[in-house]
């Protein structure tokens, strides 16, 4: 029907299968009003496709301008949608051949961890990553993405294997944390993410990591150390979830949306601060909407990362991850050494729009820090 | 053995008064309900003479409990938190910041320095559980990496007593970060063929549990200290059920492979000088 029909970027496709989140009311209500108008077509005969194409149109605007200033609540939100792409997504889409390996030699096979051989671009990796689990059954099995000590063990053998080849490894991050349970803890969940994290820091091999959609905490960085850490644009990385943090420091898990404010925890605000390398720009409208085009995007900055490590001489790579992890926690001042702010200069710049004057504000702050240096130890 | 303190004539300086609580008095032992005479307890170390209940202790007292006397040498003491996310919850954490300041009159939850343990020289990291919880921000992290990185250079033992909270919440991410930061170092220290050992004390949890607290050369802990990864309410409520006795002790580890000995406070001394012993060039 000629009524009907609008131009591709339609709130049909967009609406399709992934519903719409609280804060984007807005478009559902233009959803609605398109439905009402065709529905209206189809009973009088009128001729709305005017009317629906300029609803369309609206639909479009509303959804770059929602996409293009996310809350830091809103990108959680957003990361956490159940229709959001997976690691199996990923997979289907740009990993070529995969050839699976499963379990640590140790335990089991954590299906929460992934892992395998794969093609990327034109370069062999070994891929490491979360898997949430897209069905209810799926997520069981995976523990929704929660990976105990296997999960991580299984991720360093087979590091271990891609160091010895020369394949490099990449890492993609989604997960809520490691899995908190008595047999996770019995067979040493602490140990197991504390070893990844000294053996990836010294894996004679180049290391690539993106957050595709959580970023919770040492579940993550258990495969998060890297040579780059990128992040799509509305995924979130945190030290914390914004409810756990919420009810420890808030008293109450209510004020998760302050607490998300709080954390720093979109990749815009962790660029600023240094803390990873690369934004993976999204569609407007998330991930979730435009699988395909994310997909491409997520693979343009791996394979970046790859062709760039790998002219790189491998002692220079571990050199340069040593002082990248070295420096990225210069957020300490002291009287009689070197301050090293320069990072959270950063942020505060993109904060406060106008640059601060460096000099001014350092004075101040060492002025601030003055009465306290005067303690008994 | 627990709570058997036997170096109870070397350590005579330890005596001092635990912070807020007036010498000569008698109070409650927290574990088993005895009443003790605080004096004995600060000469046991802070040990319940009655059941051999470790209390937390403060990292200066910590510090005069462990190394030979005035032998201590503390650097990178004026560290300070920049708060780097400016970072507000009830209150703002610079605020909090300086209260805990205050409180202890330390200006972060890790003390580091030179010192020699029965004549051995070592570089010793000691953490202050009653600093936030002893919680890892950027300073902390930077603190425990200029200790290893130092034990590496000078080619010396490095102890970490540990005990902490985790990661420290009001630094965001730039705490996460220290964990991978500590890691590294002593990856670096390790094939440098240096010494770690870590004295995991209560309670060593979380973030700082999942990082260099794991990865001694040799893993020693306290009697009853709670070391772990994730919350015990956390995990109850996960599991929806009562978790286990002794769940997350310094026991349980021991029993499932994480903790290489338990040690009494009033033994690590000679145990520490031991282990050096075995494992020095």
């Amino acid at each position: 029907m000629s009524s009907t029909t609008i131009d591709t970027e339609s709130p049909d496709l967009l609406a399709a299968n992934v519903g719409f989140l609280e804060f984007e009311a807005p478009l559902a209500r233009i959803h609605n009003d398109i439905e009402q108008m065709r529905r209206e077509a189809r009973e009088s005969g009128r001729d709305l496709t005017a009317d629906v194409a300029r609803q369309a149109k609206r639909f479009g605007q509303t959804i770059r301008k929602l996409y293009a200033s996310l809350s830091p609540w809103e990108t959680v939100q957003v990361a956490r949608h159940p229709k959001r792409p997976l690691v199996p997504d990923y997979i289907q889409r740009i990993f070529r051949d995969f050839c699976e390996l499963h379990g640590d030699r140790l335990h089991g096979d954590d299906h929460a961890i992934i892992t395998g051989f794969a093609r990327l671009g034109g370069h062999k990796v070994m891929l490491v990553g979360h898997n949430k689990g897209r069905d209810l059954k799926e997520r069981i099995k995976c523990n929704f993405g929660c990976a105990h000590p296997e999960g991580y063990r299984k991720a360093l053998a087979k590091m271990k294997l891609a160091e010895k080849f020369g394949l490099p490894v990449v890492c993609l991050i989604d997960t809520q944390g490691a899995y908190p349970g008595v047999g996770a803890e019995e067979r040493g969940i602490a140990s197991a993410i504390a070893v990844n994290l000294f053996e990836m820091s010294r894996l004679r091999t180049p290391i690539v990591c993106a957050v595709i959609g959580e970023g919770g905490s040492g579940g993550a960085l258990g495969i998060g150390v890297g040579d780059r850490v990128a992040m799509f644009q509305h995924s979130f990385y945190s030290v914390i979830s914004p409810e756990g943090c919420a009810a420890i420091l808030w008293k109450t898990g209510e004020k998760a949306k302050q607490a998300a404010e709080a954390l720093n925890l979109t990749s815009k605000s962790l660029k600023a601060l240094n803390l990873i390398d690369h934004i993976i720009p999204e569609p407007a409208g998330g991930a979730h909407r435009f699988p395909d085009q994310a997909a491409a995007n997520l693979e343009a900055c791996l394979c970046d990362a790859l062709r760039d490590l790998k002219r790189l001489k491998i002692e220079t790579i571990l050199k340069r991850r040593y002082d990248r992890l070295r420096h990225i926690g210069g957020f300490f001042s002291s009287a009689q050494e070197e301050v090293r702010i320069a990072a959270s200069q950063a942020v505060r710049t993109v904060r406060r729009a106008a640059a601060p004057r460096l000099t001014g504000r350092l004075a101040s702050r060492r002025a601030t820090s003055l009465p306290a240096a005067a303690h008994a130890g | 053995m627990a709570g058997e303190p036997t170096e109870k004539a070397e350590m005579s300086s330890v005596s001092e008064r635990r912070a807020g609580v007036p010498a000569g008095l008698w109070t409650r032992c927290q574990k088993c309900g005895q009443m003790v005479y605080e004096k004995e307890v600060a000469e046991a170390l802070n040990v319940c003479p009655s059941c051999g209940f470790h209390r937390r202790v403060d990292a200066r007292t910590r510090i005069r409990q462990l190394v030979d006397p005035e032998s201590f040498e503390e650097f990178a003491a004026d560290l300070q938190t920049v708060d780097p996310l400016e970072f507000k919850d009830r209150i703002p954490y610079k605020e909090r910041i300086r209260e805990e300041q205050e409180k202890t009159g330390e200006k972060d939850a890790v003390i580091v320095g030179r010192a020699f343990i029965r004549g051995r020289a070592v570089v010793l990291a000691v953490m202050n559980p009653g600093f936030i919880m002893a919680s890892m921000g950027a300073v902390v992290g930077e603190k425990i990496t200029r200790a290893i990185e130092k034990g590496a250079d000078e080619n010396l033992p490095v102890i970490l007593v540990t005990a902490s909270g985790g990661a420290r919440m009001q630094e965001g991410m730039v705490s996460l970060v220290q964990m991978a930061k500590t890691s590294a170092a002593l990856a670096r220290l390790h094939d440098a063929g240096g010494l770690c050992i870590v004295v995991a004390t209560d309670p060593t949890t979380a973030g700082v549990a999942a990082s260099f607290a794991s990865l001694g050369d040799v893993i020693v802990a306290e009697p009853g200290a709670m070391i772990g990864f994730a919350g015990p309410r956390v995990i109850a409520n996960t599991i929806k059920a009562e978790l286990p006795e002794g769940f997350q002790t310094a026991e349980f580890m021991l029993e499932h492979g994480f903790v290489d000995r338990i040690v009494a406070r009033g033994e690590l001394r000679k145990e520490l000088a031991r282990l050096i012993d075995y494992c020095g060039k």
